[in-house]
């Protein structure tokens, strides 16, 4: 266990705001938790109580008759933000004078940094570049995430749970939103700065980073493995595989959606519903695709003379 | 014939012009005498009510007095504070539901742009000066370092509070209907708010800055179709000086132009973008029925199905 390695990345200025992010998220995760577990409770219990549901202020807070529904935004408001511009700017104070932004040597063309990282937010993105090609990691799965996260609005066809926190009226769509976002957003982003060292090797935290370290990594392609030599070949088996993978889980994700979304599949148009089922499976690709790396040493599943998979 | 001039004086006597002169003097010294000190009376009891003087009124346009129409009117005759209602839900304040992201995001974009444009004071963005610049600000510049350190964290900061507010809006559904179109505004605020701190990382013209944009903007080498790596990018005539990358860099290497279009970009131009974005965004928040909770649970067995 190196101690100092570990101590010199987690310290390291530009790492500091995910070392903060990590606590931060769990705390909200928790606050948000907490909100949804007490309206799901207060779901159960007017659900099952009629005469109840239509007298109950409907809130996991407390309201008695006579209380105002609303409140004045001069003080009540203004004086939390107030407050929260306040806190926010101690903190700023205090990190900016504990801690300075980070300044290496003068930039040199000659004099290649190892590792070259991005910075922490789109380390994410860098990560993707060990399992995807460029064009794939860089372009085309940035614009799908962006693209992605606007169509969310059109195609969360379920009316439940708008302006409240919950997880059971809407397990479908947080599920797949916790997934997209924690799994593979921030823990990617963690792995990008704690995990990759030099030339961008898997080094565990606390493993020192040895920049003389050589991998020899016997990386496959899946047409190899079946015996494919001709480029043809090749070509047809990648894209079988590739639809076949949208097929077989589409024909997955459909079976589970219809049996556990009754009401959001009947509502959904085709255009909604196939759109969802792309997204969906193109952000599945990428776990899936990431284990063929990690455990099997796959790199292509697709190759053709224009593009790799 | 000119007409005969009547006299000034009493019984038809006429009056030198020395003498009404001497009148004249008179009268205002008497007038000082009295008139004045009832004036300064005045004044100084004027001065006990300042919110009575036209100043004033002049600038703040209702009462103060602790009265619900005038807690509204301070919010709503204010140019800074009307973007809120004059009256919220009373569970809104709380901070458990919103996690005031949001307002914290927008706070620390004002805290970047009065440190940037402090920081712009100090900086050229050519190849030979920036480095040193920023040295400069560092070790002579009186809170240079802070200055920079409250930048460059800030901005770190807003990133998160960015995402959290992300997180914060899907977990409530408030990007549901009425509300779609204000959620598409916030992903262009965020990928807006990634590209102004991508674009200011080369500033500094470290090594640290210049890999970290080499490793980024390669990725655009890679561009399908409009970049020399990416697929059929070559066979639609891409090279390394006339694809997307080179657009981006204005060159094929980051070089001095890569700095100074990071800077304009940084500085100027998704500033200005990134402001018209906000200011659509808070408009929507307001124009779809405010914030969006919290609101009371509805039940499933409540929803009407809509006919087909």
């Amino acid at each position: 266990m190196d101690w100092k390695q570990l101590w010199e990345i987690l310290s390291a200025a530009d790492n500091v705001p995910i070392v903060a992010m990590i606590p931060l998220l769990a705390f909200y995760m928790y606050l948000a938790w907490k909100q949804a577990h007490a309206n799901d409770l207060l779901i159960a219990e007017l659900d099952g109580n009629a005469a109840l549901a239509k007298t109950h202020h409907r809130k996991a807070w407390p309201f008695k008759p006579g209380w105002a529904k609303e409140v004045h935004v001069w003080p009540f408001l203004l004086r939390v933000e107030f407050l929260a511009a306040i806190i926010v700017t101690i903190i700023l104070m205090v990190w900016s004078i504990t801690l300075n932004a980070p300044l290496e040597e003068p930039a040199n063309p000659n004099l290649t940094m190892n590792p070259a990282k991005a910075p922490w937010y789109f380390l994410g993105l860098q990560e993707m570049l060990v399992y995807f090609d460029p064009w794939i990691a860089g372009v085309v799965m940035p614009t799908l995430i962006i693209v992605g996260l606007m169509v969310i609005p059109y195609i969360d066809t379920n009316p439940l749970g708008v302006g409240y926190y919950t997880w059971k009226q809407r397990k479908f769509a947080i599920g797949t939103f916790l997934f997209g976002f924690i799994i593979l957003w921030v823990s990617m982003i963690f792995i990008g700065t704690f995990i990759r060292g030099p030339g961008w090797q898997w080094f565990w935290p606390g493993q020192t980073w040895d920049h003389n370290r050589l991998i020899y990594e016997v990386n496959r392609d899946l047409p190899d493995l079946f015996g494919i030599t001709s480029n043809w070949g090749k070509g047809i088996f990648g894209a079988l595989v590739v639809g076949g993978f949208f097929a077989i889980g589409g024909m997955l994700v459909h079976a589970f959606f219809r049996r556990n979304n009754p009401k959001d599949y009947k509502r959904m148009s085709l255009l909604q519903y196939s759109i969802m089922m792309t997204f969906l499976l193109t952000m599945f690709g990428l776990p899936i695709k990431m284990l063929l790396r990690l455990l099997f040493h796959i790199k292509y599943v697709w190759i053709t003379p224009w593009f790799n998979v | 014939m000119p007409e005969e001039k009547t006299p000034n004086g009493k019984n038809g006597k006429s009056v030198g012009l020395v003498d009404r002169l001497k009148a004249g003097v008179k009268e205002d010294l008497q007038s000082l005498k009295t008139d004045m000190p009832a004036k300064a009376k005045e004044q100084v009891e004027l001065l006990k009510k300042p919110t009575k003087t036209q100043v004033f009124t002049s600038i703040f346009r209702h009462k103060h007095d602790d009265t619900p129409r005038n807690r509204a009117l301070g919010v709503l005759s204010n140019v800074f504070l009307h973007l809120h209602p004059a009256k919220i839900n009373r569970d809104a304040v709380r901070y458990s539901y919103t996690w005031g992201m949001g307002g914290i995001t927008f706070y620390l974009f004002i805290v970047l742009t009065l440190t940037g444009v402090l920081l712009m004071f100090y900086y050229h963005p050519s190849k030979v000066q920036a480095f040193r610049d920023v040295l400069y600000l560092e070790h002579d510049v009186p809170f240079g370092k802070l200055l920079r350190n409250m930048h460059r964290w800030a901005a770190h900061l807003m990133v998160i509070a960015v995402e959290l507010h992300m997180f914060r809006v899907f977990l409530t559904g408030s990007y549901k209907k009425p509300r779609e179109f204000n959620w598409n505004v916030g992903v262009i605020l965020l990928v807006l708010t990634l590209l102004l701190s991508f674009t200011g990382y080369l500033l500094p013209d470290d090594q640290l800055g210049f890999w970290a944009v080499t490793v980024g903007t390669n990725m655009a080498r890679a561009t399908p179709l409009l970049g020399h790596e990416g697929p059929f990018g070559a066979q639609l005539g891409m090279t390394p000086y006339n694809d997307v990358r080179f657009g981006l860099l204005g060159g094929s290497i980051v070089d001095a132009n890569a700095l100074l279009r990071s800077y304009i970009w940084h500085c100027i131009g998704i500033p200005i973008i990134a402001s018209i974005f906000m200011i659509l965004h808070f408009w929507r928040v307001r124009k779809d029925g405010g914030i969006s909770g919290p609101a009371a649970v509805v039940l499933d067995s409540e929803i009407k199905e809509a006919k087909k």
